[in-house]
């Protein structure tokens, strides 16, 4: 690990102030300590989130709920409100990484890291999500740019994530068999507006929205609606672990049983 | 009886430190005014070092030293050597010629060979200034091609060692070539598959450690199987005598072959001590584990199997490319040869020929991995058997048994040179049938079969060789009222005290907190060979009991006072000295406190152990996503007779836990251009818990009758035996797809794919 400084936000405002330059915000810090130990990352400072008790909660709004980024994944899997509004969120949050690491992550620090990999940006993005932040409201459309890149400007700290209720989610995930992150994750979520499917994991660009799912499954909620639809293997990662072609056919099998096992 | 057995299941004395976090690991010794070293190593998988200038590192806060190639010359340590000479079998021809052995230098000297291989250690006050200053070296290589493919090796275009130009370091051959060309000559059938034993690690959860000090003589702290060889090759590459080096090695978290042989960090911390004047220590993290760990199996072997037309094995013929690495380590070549033995099997097949070539490969050295050989050997021989049967549209296990060697054939002196003594084939065979409900399997495939999923079983049969190929040593003394076992085996997890103290405690009714236990400190036990081979029980229990004979004998003299009996009629049983005739009996532990004996002994075995066994494995597939499930796992075994079910248990599943990795998820992976994919346990998959159903397991034990406890090893079945049998299974259950055979491991992604491509 290299030295930097370390600072530890009183405020948001105060958070929002500091995290400028090679400065660097850490939440649970589950990705981020890793990092430094193994010499990958060298921050000026460290903005530490984790006197904010603003940040942490779950509230229930509307049908759907509002969770503080500094809410943990272990609080979401476990959130009486959670599971009533959006079963399919509280499974999410149960099944990322191990019981450490949903202990002390946080979704704000997963959804700000936007890990191509990671489960709560397929939620989001599914569910239609709106990012809060010290600055303004983001939707998750809007929110994930690409392979650890966000809409987040510097000095913006995301302060809360709305969930509306869907009718009807799931979740479900294919493991890469070693790290144990979605090898591909399938998030499907019935709404008032329409279906919405995205897919984690598998991407070359990060987080997607399946259009031809979402086109299909509008037209009928059910796992068989996918059968003749395509998954085209083109901007999908291949690596030792799973080529592009099997990520594709994976997409496909995942979509289905969320669909048949959304609720 | 006294208050302790064989067969009695005692938890294990090891256990209460170590789950207390009370543990004594080579990291838990501190010393003080202690330094760090840091080992800069090579990014290239081949390369010149046009220049190495550490001018900046040094300068550096905190830095005390770098050293480098260059600096070998003026006070280094001399180069590691391939300690293991390539055995001669019965009928070896042609005979082994000349073993191409390049000499490692303890830091690389003007050219890399591998990723991962040492270039620099910077030693400083602290581990981050160590680390500061191994980024302040500035080095220019030039990069030169690498090879990694060993059927590429071979075609010469990219030579590693000038004195090797094909790669080949050398061409072994073991068993009949003659005989078995005429066995194939009159074969109906020939069966023929070639199958890769992939590249794992031995993944030990403790890492390489060394804890170097120069006080006079040279003392190093680490992690080892074999601390008396250790030392040996230390006193040779310090060029001091054998009494100037002390290894010390204490708890091992977990070693199975990796920390076997020395490694260049044990050299270069001393090294690094004498020239400071201060203990120095290295520490090994994950990722430099998976670049500098010597690495296990990766071997590519074509068997050939030649049948009558009743489906007798008439011969058997191997043809193995085994990968060294870029340089041979000190054990590299034990494994693709010493154990061809194994390729016999439990089968009477006449004539075998074996031969064996071993590749440089850009890549770090392959050595010794649970089992050494055999696993390898067996892996390729049960998938040919079952591929054989399946193309003969014969039953893989009335194939078998066919050729099944029965107990009127023992003894039996195999083509390859062993002398089986014991064991019955058949029976083992046909107990894992019942047991695993073979009837009934086919209701089982067809319930999966209802809820969408494949059903495979599969078996491997098999008899390794044990504890034959060298000697070991133990004394016991009874001093200060206690009894204490030095021993010459070195215990990395299995529960050697609990094993030794057992032994005493039947033989002398000694209660087991009264008996000690040393291991693992070169200067306090005078010789050793240390574990490794399934062997300790064995070896080191045959040792105890020759030295608890001698320390009955030693304290005879002194019951007879105490009984006022005449020494002649004084005889020791079930733990007591008793008068010849009478009831006058004196416990042994009585006579304790007044003794002052020691007894030692060296047992060098006549013969092998041969434990045998039949693996079942029943896995379902899902063929929507290629997923493997393993629904059951059934062990029968003939480990001759049991001294600790705990014990034995816990290195069934370990080796089974193992064996299962590596047969469906475990491999290391290098780039074409030798970079290393898997360095880290994000890309390197190890096997959880919860992938694995309990494993069953039943004894099906016949005496060993080469040592004095009839007791045969139990360390290296199980790794040995779940790769053919999983894999057995999975193959059965991809029938439907006509699927002949996929390579280790079987990743949902490649079963998937051969499912595709059958359609």
């Amino acid at each position: 690990m290299y030295s930097f400084e370390y600072q530890k936000a009183g405020s948001v405002a105060d958070a929002a102030k500091a995290a400028t330059g090679e400065a660097k915000l850490v939440a649970g810090g589950m990705t981020l300590i890793p990092t430094l130990k193994l010499r990958l990352a060298q921050p000026s400072k460290l903005v530490d989130l984790g006197g904010l008790k603003d940040l942490v909660g779950i509230k229930a709004e509307g049908g759907g709920v509002t969770i503080g980024a500094m809410t943990t994944h272990a609080a979401v899997a476990s959130s009486a409100e959670v599971k009533k509004a959006i079963p399919a969120l509280a499974a999410l949050a149960a099944g990322i990484g191990d019981p450490a690491v949903r202990n002390r992550g946080t979704i704000g620090g997963s959804v700000a890291n936007n890990d191509p990999a990671a489960d709560y940006p397929a939620a989001c993005v599914a569910l239609g999500a709106t990012i809060v932040t010290s600055k303004r409201k983001i939707t998750a459309d809007d929110f994930f740019k690409g392979l650890f890149e966000t809409a987040l400007e510097e000095g913006e700290v995301i302060t809360a994530i709305s969930f509306p209720a869907p009718e009807k989610a799931a979740y479900m995930k294919f493991r890469n068999p070693a790290s144990r992150y979605a090898l591909v994750g399938v998030f499907v979520a019935k709404t008032k507006g329409g279906v919405r499917v995205a897919v984690t994991g598998a991407g070359e660009g990060g987080v997607f929205r399946k259009k031809s799912f979402e086109e299909a499954l509008g037209k009928s909620f059910a796992g068989s609606a996918l059968d003749g639809v395509k998954v085209d293997a083109k901007g999908l990662n291949s690596d030792i672990h799973a080529s592009a072609d099997y990520r594709a056919h994976l997409i496909k099998v995942m979509a289905k049983r969320a669909v048949d096992a959304a609720k | 009886m006294g208050e302790h057995a064989f067969g009695q299941p005692l938890t294990r004395l090891e256990d209460d430190a170590l789950l207390r976090g009370a543990g004594r690991f080579s990291d838990d010794r501190r010393l003080p005014n202690e330094a760090r070293a840091v080992v800069l190593r090579s990014p290239h998988a081949h390369a010149r070092i046009a220049s190495l200038d550490a001018t900046a590192a040094m300068r550096l806060p905190g830095v005390l030293a770098v050293l480098t190639g260059e600096d070998i010359a003026v006070d280094g340590p001399g180069p590691v050597i391939s300690e293991i000479n390539l055995p001669s079998f019965p009928k070896v021809r042609p005979p082994p010629g000349p073993v191409r052995k390049p000499e490692q230098p303890v830091l690389a000297q003007g050219r890399v060979r591998f990723v991962g291989e040492p270039v620099a250690m910077i030693v400083a006050e602290t581990e981050d200034a160590a680390r500061d200053a191994a980024e302040a070296i500035e080095i220019d290589y030039d990069v030169l091609p690498a090879v990694v493919d060993m059927s590429k090796a071979v075609s010469g275009d990219t030579a590693i060692w000038p004195e090797a130009p094909d790669n080949v370091a050398f061409e072994w051959h073991g068993g009949d070539p003659e005989a078995t060309k005429a066995a194939f000559a009159k074969a109906a059938h020939v069966s023929r598959l070639t199958v890769v034993n992939n590249r794992i690690s031995g993944a030990a959860v403790e890492t390489r450690i060394a804890l170097g000090v120069y006080d006079g003589r040279y003392t190093l702290t680490t992690g080892t199987q074999m601390p008396h060889g250790i030392k040996a090759t230390l006193a040779r590459m310090l060029k001091v005598e054998p009494g100037q080096v002390r290894v010390i090695s204490e708890d091992v978290g977990g070693s199975f072959g990796l920390k076997n042989s020395l490694y260049v960090e044990h050299a270069l911390v001393l090294w690094a001590a004498k020239r400071l004047g201060r203990p120095v220590r290295w520490v090994s993290d994950r990722a430099e584990a998976f670049s500098s760990d010597y690495a296990a199996r990766d071997n590519l072997t074509t068997v050939e199997l030649a049948m009558d037309a009743d489906g007798r094995f008439l011969g058997l013929r191997v043809d193995t490319l085994a990968a060294l690495g870029a340089y041979i380590s000190p054990k590299g070549l034990t494994s693709p040869v010493n154990n061809s033995p194994a390729y016999a099997g439990v089968y009477r097949t006449p004539a075998i020929h074996v031969r064996v070539r071993g590749i440089f490969t850009n890549t770090v050295s392959t050595d010794v991995y649970r089992g050494a050989g055999r696993p390898e050997a067996l892996y390729a021989l049960e998938r040919t058997v079952d591929a054989a049967a399946r193309e003969t549209g014969r039953d893989p296990i009335a194939l078998r048994k066919l050729n099944l060697i029965q107990p009127s054939d023992l003894p039996l002196a195999t083509p390859l040179g062993l002398n089986y003594d014991s064991g019955h084939f058949e029976q083992v065979l046909d107990r894992a049938l019942a047991e695993a409900r073979h009837k009934s399997y086919p209701a089982r495939r067809d319930d999966s079969a209802v809820r969408g999923k494949l059903r495979g079983f599969g078996f491997a049969h098999l008899c390794e060789r044990v504890a034959g190929g060298w000697s070991e040593g133990a004394e016991l003394r009874i001093e200060n009222g206690k009894a204490t076992v030095y021993a010459g085996t070195m215990a990395n997890g299995q529960g050697h005290h609990t094993f030794y103290a057992h032994l005493v405690a039947i033989k002398l009714g000694l209660k087991l907190e009264e008996i000690g236990f040393v291991q693992g400190d070169t200067d306090k036990i005078a010789d050793g060979h240390g574990t490794g081979g399934s062997a300790s029980l064995v070896l080191g229990g045959s040792a105890l009991h020759g030295a608890i004979e001698e320390v009955i004998r030693k304290a005879k003299p002194q019951a007879a006072e105490r009984l006022e009996a005449a020494e002649v009629d004084v005889e020791f049983d079930d733990g007591s000295f008793v008068v010849a005739g009478t009831d006058r009996r004196l416990p042994f532990s009585d006579l304790v406190k007044d003794l002052k004996v020691s007894g030692y002994h060296h047992f060098k075995p006549t013969n092998h152990t041969y434990p045998n066994g039949c693996h079942v494995a029943e896995v379902e597939i899902d063929p929507e996503t290629g997923e493997i499930a393993i629904q059951r796992y059934l062990v029968v075994h003939d480990f001759g007779v049991i001294l600790n079910p705990l014990l034995l248990k816990g290195q069934i599943d370990g080796g089974i836990a193992q064996g299962l990795g590596q047969a469906l998820m475990e491999r290391i992976v290098y780039g074409k251009d030798g970079q290393l994919l898997t360095g880290s346990l994000m890309d390197y998959q190890l096997p959880r818990a919860a992938d694995f159903p309990p494993i069953d397991f039943v004894s099906c034990p016949t005496p060993a009758p080469s040592n004095p406890w009839g007791v045969k090893g139990c360390g290296e079945a199980g790794c040995a035996a779940a790769p053919p049998a999983v894999v057995n299974a999975v193959i059965d259950a991809l029938q439907p797809y006509g699927v002949r055979h996929l390579d280790m491991p079987l990743t949902p992604e490649k079963v998937w794919r051969a499912m595709q491509g059958a359609r």
